[in-house]
């Protein structure tokens, strides 16, 4: 059991944080040239050098550039409409067009920003290199509008900067609550609780006797997961690491608690399975892990100022990549401190009650 | 040493215990027979402090089982009916594991264990999962008497052990009761009721009897017959249909048969079982068994309630 409890987190970490990447790559374009000049002969090659793209097909009829998205082929199609290059030098403005498959919302977004980004490109290099007053606008989603972002604390926009401190909070509350509540209702079932409670030994060192490993074990493992972040995915580590173990200790406290009070109330480990389960899916989804709180509905983002998962992503991020100190997140750590006291007096309540 | 008073304990609709009177005297051995389900574990259940009965009150060695648990727990040793120390520690650190529970030390108490662990010590660095049985039986007997207790509440400690672990082990209490310690057996097997000083018959929740297993005996007037014939299927059934039939149990390859009349004349048996077509039959005279007596029991009690 042991093995497991610390290889298969980590290898989940490792899988996950590979896995779920919101950057999107490889996108795959179907060009259709129907102008054939130097100029759709320059984008294409902006294109090409593009790391998000791969021209996969190219051609100058635009119906069986549908065919191979409906296939599936390819995920986007530009078409350069012919008398292109002719309206930019006569006009100094034309229209190209660009279609998307927009089943997966996201990358469609993405994607159609990505191709927003090189015909601005385009556009700069026209007025650079051929002293053109140039206006090439693609439609017909956007508008084009000039922007210079700025991305701080993860200036490359690393995905996994962002995923990985996510991910190790979800690893160690599986550790401290799933194992923690089947553990004292394997007792149950066993008939061992019994035995224990026939001897003097006070409730809260068998209590504490319980939790205990699994604090340590849920420690060591987030120091394990830190590790391999800095080494496998070179996470950048701006802050303090003492608060950030400081904060995983406490938080523990509370998974521990969740823990001890599903054991309370259920007689079978398949029931306190079950309950975690409902915990754990909704403290995911509603963690800020796979959606951004804010980009939650109202009544959603209140829920999460219940959900602990929430504050310890957020103390994760806050710290490693923005180098917040102890007192940055103070009021993280007083949320903490009163989920601590509601839930292990609720927990201790019901198991004195119980027994 | 134990004293119970109209103890009474329902689960829902379910009544498992209906004003239950028991006393027991230090360094006996004391039986609590019945059936399965006749309440025997849920009333050792309250003894070990491990439920609070609805009504009445109990006290072991003086200490209130509901008031004075914490107390209580010290004095007592409980061997649960299904085996549960843990599978995963081995013989030894079980042992220490409740050695060190009650604050004490193997070493400091090793005589009072020591003819029961030494046959499992051989295997003390073997899980306890892995022991057979006869073994699981023998290491929760030596935890539940690692603390020295005064008085130790085994349920059913024989059921699903081998005839030869069971002799085993009614040796090993009787040794135990040499030590000055009081004895709380449950058991579902009549033929243990002998083995103990005094015995109680429960069943369905309700006490039948208290007394020592001879005075039970004694109690049975009626005279006990086995009979045997060469129809043994027909043989119960045309037994039961008997004028004068009070009683007809099978017991093994006999049937324990027992006439309404005094004045009963076997010969008069055997004339009607031979107009069944019966052959070859025997019947003999024995003396009643604690079984016989708990048969007749039941069968009173079920008439009261009946009527």
């Amino acid at each position: 059991m042991l093995p497991i409890i610390f290889v298969l987190p980590m290898i989940q970490l490792l899988v996950l944080s590979f896995a779920v990447d919101y950057e999107i790559k490889h996108i795959k374009l179907f060009f259709v040239d129907q102008d054939k000049s130097q100029f759709s002969g320059l984008l294409y090659n902006q294109f090409e050098a593009s790391q998000y793209f791969i021209i996969n097909d190219f051609s100058n009829s635009l119906a069986e550039a549908k065919e191979s998205m409906q296939r599936g082929d390819c995920d986007q199609i530009l078409v350069i409409p012919h008398g292109f290059e002719q309206d930019l030098y006569r006009d100094g403005t034309t229209d190209i067009q660009v279609i998307m498959n927009a089943i997966d919302g996201t990358k469609a977004g993405l994607s159609s920003s990505y191709a927003t980004n090189i015909i601005m490109d385009f556009n700069r290099s026209l007025i650079v290199d051929f002293g053109m007053q140039s206006s090439l606008t693609a439609t017909p989603e956007y508008q084009q509008i000039e922007m210079d972002y700025s991305y701080w604390y993860n200036p490359e926009l690393n995905y996994q900067a962002y995923m990985v401190p996510g991910i190790l909070v979800l690893l160690v509350t599986m550790i401290g609550g799933f194992l923690s509540s089947m553990n004292i209702v394997r007792e149950k079932e066993l008939g061992t609780i019994d035995q224990i409670h026939v001897t003097p030994i006070k409730k809260h060192y068998f209590i504490f006797g319980k939790t205990l490993p699994f604090w340590m074990v849920g420690m060591v493992e987030f120091g394990l997961g830190l590790l391999l972040a800095k080494l496998v995915f070179d996470i950048p580590m701006v802050g303090s690491i003492f608060t950030l173990f400081a904060f995983a200790g406490t938080y523990l406290l509370v998974v521990l608690g969740l823990g001890l009070l599903i054991s309370t109330i259920t007689e079978t480990q398949q029931q306190a399975m079950f309950i975690s389960w409902f915990f754990l899916v909704i403290f995911i989804l509603l963690g800020g892990l796979f959606t951004a709180v804010e980009n939650m509905p109202e009544w959603a983002q209140q829920i999460t100022r219940l959900n602990p998962v929430r504050y310890f992503i957020e103390v994760n991020r806050m710290v490693l990549l923005k180098g917040a100190g102890f007192k940055d997140v103070a009021s993280h750590f007083i949320v903490m401190s009163i989920f601590i006291l509601l839930i292990n007096s609720l927990a201790i309540f019901r198991y004195k009650k119980g027994s | 040493m134990i004293q119970i008073h109209g103890i009474s304990k329902s689960f829902g609709n379910v009544v498992a215990l209906q004003d239950i009177n028991i006393e027991v005297q230090e360094g006996e051995i004391f039986g609590l027979i019945g059936p399965d389900g006749s309440g025997k574990t849920t009333l050792i259940r309250i003894l070990t402090t491990l439920l609070l009965p609805d009504s009445g009150t109990a006290t072991v060695m003086g200490l209130d089982v509901v008031k004075e648990y914490k107390n209580l727990r010290r004095v007592f040793g409980y061997m649960p009916g299904r085996f549960s120390l843990y599978e995963d520690l081995t013989v030894e650190e079980n042992l220490e594991l409740f050695a060190s529970i009650f604050g004490t030390t193997v070493e400091a108490n090793y005589h009072l264990i020591e003819d029961i662990y030494k046959q499992i010590e051989p295997f003390k660095s073997r899980r306890a999962g892995k022991l057979s049985g006869g073994m699981k039986q023998k290491l929760a007997l030596s935890c539940a008497m690692i603390h020295q207790p005064k008085v130790i509440f085994l349920d059913e400690p024989t059921t699903g052990v081998d005839p030869v672990s069971r002799q085993e082990f009614w040796k090993m209490l009787k040794s135990l009761k040499k030590h000055g310690i009081s004895i709380f057996v449950s058991t579902p097997y009549m033929d243990e009721a002998s083995l103990c000083d005094r015995i109680a018959l429960i069943q369905d929740g309700k006490l039948l009897s208290i007394d020592t297993p001879t005075a039970i005996v004694g109690q049975y007037e009626k005279e006990v017959y086995a009979i045997v014939s060469n129809k043994k299927h027909e043989l119960l059934q045309d037994l039961r249909r008997y004028k004068d039939v009070e009683s007809a149990f099978l017991f093994g390859s006999h049937i324990h048969y027992s006439d309404q009349k005094v004045s009963f004349d076997p010969r008069e048996l055997i004339q009607y079982l031979e107009q069944l077509g019966h052959g070859e039959i025997e019947v003999d005279k024995i003396e009643p068994t604690i079984e016989d007596c708990f048969l007749a029991l039941m069968g009173n009690a079920n008439k009261t309630a009946d009527a």
